[in-house]
């Protein structure tokens, strides 16, 4: 539909003429108001005034119905701040005003958040639908998605990846595609979005209003309690690390906007998710616990016989396992260190019978330990 | 506007640990008696910090799925949900009498009724029974058999074990079974010696414990002597040392513990109309179909 073919129902015109019995309108362009002397309506667009009768609100023109129905859509149908501010984005509404919005909507407005695509269009009477699928499929066939209606099976959908393994955290890049919900009402779409990406909306509107508030790494130590108390004695350092490794794009879509604390910023890039992340997750806050544990360790010099090239390899290994492309290597190709064949080789070399690299011990001063 | 939250551990590791929050939250949303069902985790998301502000209602009521009450349900939630002036005493609790706090979250500037965990509340005993009955595929089940609920110990916390107890003793009341015991993990009398503990040939071991995880599917499978390695799995029941062990799993997965989340929240005061018969009716074997 677009504005062109804008009409309005009796139940929108209903909640129009009541409003303007108790108030004026004011919403997105439309200026609207009720003269009772006069029993006429004045409509204002921004290119347009009319007075009208009531017997002729049933015949508008086509853009005076577009913006009414728009007003009706997020004042009327819409009651909560938070899914009207998320709805409006969705359709661009602060940057076009309502004719070409409805001219777009005929095709359809496309916005990302974090790995759906999100389609919003019109119905005859000006409703919205909204399409929801993983951007990886967003130039597939419909038909060749497993259709979903019920917004809470993104729940299901979201628990384990394309490898069938567990996603413990929902905001990782790892969502698995070859799935649709095809026409969901405005409250639908907020749910499956809350059940994809738990929480986001909610703080992105917050930001949005300049409400963000922001737990920072010192807030969370202090607030610890238990076996993470433990993350207290994690070296600053450490947290700057911690921050690289996990709070990384490639690790999770949120835009991490919690700091050192407040004044003492991490130099780490935060990202550039379009929802923000308040406060150090539980993911993080257990991984710097494991690392509090690992830093308490004290260094020491070790003296390895490596050739250039293993000494390459076991950083080409460390790196295919902190960027996951394990799997992408191919099994027969040698020229890559995290190849599984030169690394059984290298270990077939470089380890002695007790699993030391080059024989060197873990603790050479006679400490008994396995590792 | 009535909204509930369900708060759970959940977990970094197992994605089942939080499928009963999951499930019972979506059981209580189909009775329509709350405007909103939403779930928070400690270990997930939405986390305990920022489900609060998830939430649209006026009247928030915050059932844990726990089971006992101490460390999470008396420290941990109201720090995360951010209750101003909590403090256990305002449960007025002896390890497993809690019942509700109103205290204003911070986070949302709102009153939220803080109830009790689902595992102390007396409904709890039902949904044993309930598994009981569901395990044997029987629901007259009790003549004959012996019923030993499972729980961790007082390792970490001494009113893990009270609520053990407390469910066992409501059990026995019941006259139900021929013989009710608790049995526990890491402390006497152990969950391993299980056969030794009763003499009727047939014994339920139903843990309570809120979902299936390493300790129910794995550790009191082997411990029982059901199976020598729980990936091989094991029949139900099976038989060890003369007895047929007719062993339940987590009985937070059992459907009608959806029936304590709203008896939590009743009790607080949340108008849920018929939601309890509804639950009850449609969690049971014996009227599913009439319920449905």
């Amino acid at each position: 539909m677009s504005v062109a073919d804008a009409t309005l129902s009796e139940t929108q015109l209903a909640a129009f003429r009541e409003t303007l019995t108790a108030e004026p309108i004011e919403y997105d362009g439309l200026a609207a108001d009720y003269d009772a002397a006069e029993e006429t309506y004045s409509i204002a667009t921004p290119t347009q005034q009319i007075t009208v009768a009531d017997d002729e609100l049933s015949a508008l023109a086509a853009e005076q119905a577009a913006y009414i129905s728009n007003w009706y859509f997020y004042t009327q149908q819409l009651q909560r701040d938070r899914k009207r501010a998320f709805c409006r984005w969705l359709e661009l509404a602060d940057d076009r005003p309502v004719p070409a919005r409805y001219d777009d909507l005929e095709a359809g407005i496309d916005r990302e958040w974090g790995e759906l695509t999100i389609r919003t269009t019109l119905t005859a009477d000006g409703d919205r639908r909204y399409e929801v699928r993983h951007v990886d499929d967003s130039d597939a066939d419909g038909d060749a998605l497993t259709t979903h209606t019920d917004p809470f099976d993104a729940r299901d959908i979201g628990t384990l990846d394309a490898d069938g393994r567990y996603r413990p955290l929902r905001t990782a890049p790892s969502l698995k595609p070859g799935w649709i919900f095809p026409e969901l009402t405005a409250n639908g779409v907020y749910e499956v979005v809350e059940a994809f990406y738990p929480a986001t909306i909610v703080n992105w509107h917050r930001e949005q209003r300049g409400e963000l508030d922001v737990d920072h790494w010192r807030d969370e130590q202090d607030r610890q309690s238990g076996i993470y108390n433990l993350i207290t004695v994690l070296p600053d350092e450490a947290v700057e690390w911690a921050a690289s490794a996990c709070c990384d794009d490639s690790q999770c879509l949120k835009r991490r906007e919690w700091q050192l604390s407040e004044d003492e910023p991490l130099a780490a890039t935060g990202g550039d998710g379009v929802f923000p992340c308040r406060a150090p997750c539980s993911t993080v806050v257990a991984a710097g616990r494991e690392w509090a544990k690992l830093e308490r360790e004290d260094t020491q010099t070790y003296s390895f016989e490596l050739t250039p090239s293993e000494k390459e390899q076991i950083e080409a290994i460390i790196d295919a396992v902190a960027d996951g492309s394990v799997d992408e290597i191919r099994e027969a190709d040698l020229s890559e260190g995290a190849n599984r064949y030169r690394a059984r080789y290298l270990r077939e070399k470089r380890f002695d019978d007790d699993g030391n690299l080059s024989g060197t011990p873990t603790h050479p001063d006679g400490h008994d330990d396995s590792d | 506007m009535q909204s509930l939250v369900i708060v759970a551990h959940g977990s970094h590791l197992n994605p089942d640990s939080a499928t009963p929050t999951h499930t019972h939250a979506d059981t209580i949303r189909a009775t329509g008696a709350f405007d909103e069902v939403r779930t928070g985790f400690w270990k997930e998301q939405p986390s305990l910090r920022e489900v609060l502000r998830t939430t649209h209602g006026d009247d928030i009521y915050v059932v844990p799925l726990f089971i006992s009450e101490g460390y999470f349900t008396e420290r941990v939630i109201p720090r995360e949900l951010r209750l101003e002036g909590w403090e256990p005493e305002l449960w007025g609790s002896d390890g497993i009498s809690a019942d509700t706090a109103t205290l204003v979250a911070s986070d949302i500037d709102k009153e939220v009724h803080y109830c009790g965990p689902v595992g102390t509340h007396e409904a709890m005993t039902d949904v044993l029974v309930r598994r009981a009955e569901s395990v044997t595929d029987d629901p007259n089940v009790g003549d004959g058999f012996g019923f030993a609920v499972v729980g961790h110990g007082t390792e970490r916390n001494e009113n893990s074990a009270k609520a053990i107890e407390y469910h066992t003793e409501r059990l026995r009341e019941t006259g139900r079974f021929d013989e009710v015991k608790a049995l526990f993990m890491d402390e006497e009398p152990e969950v391993d010696d299980v056969t030794e503990h009763f003499d009727s040939e047939d014994i339920i071991v139903v843990p309570l414990f809120i979902a299936d995880g390493f300790h129910t599917q794995e550790d009191i499978p082997e411990d029982m002597g059901l199976t020598a390695d729980y990936r091989d799995g094991y029949e139900v029941p099976t038989e060890v040392a003369g007895h047929r062990i007719w062993y339940g799993g987590a009985v937070g997965t059992e459907e009608l513990t959806a029936d304590v989340v709203l008896e939590r929240a009743a009790d607080a005061g949340a108008d849920i109309g018929d939601a309890i018969a509804r639950v009850r009716q449609r969690t049971n074997p014996a009227t599913q179909v009439a319920g449905e």
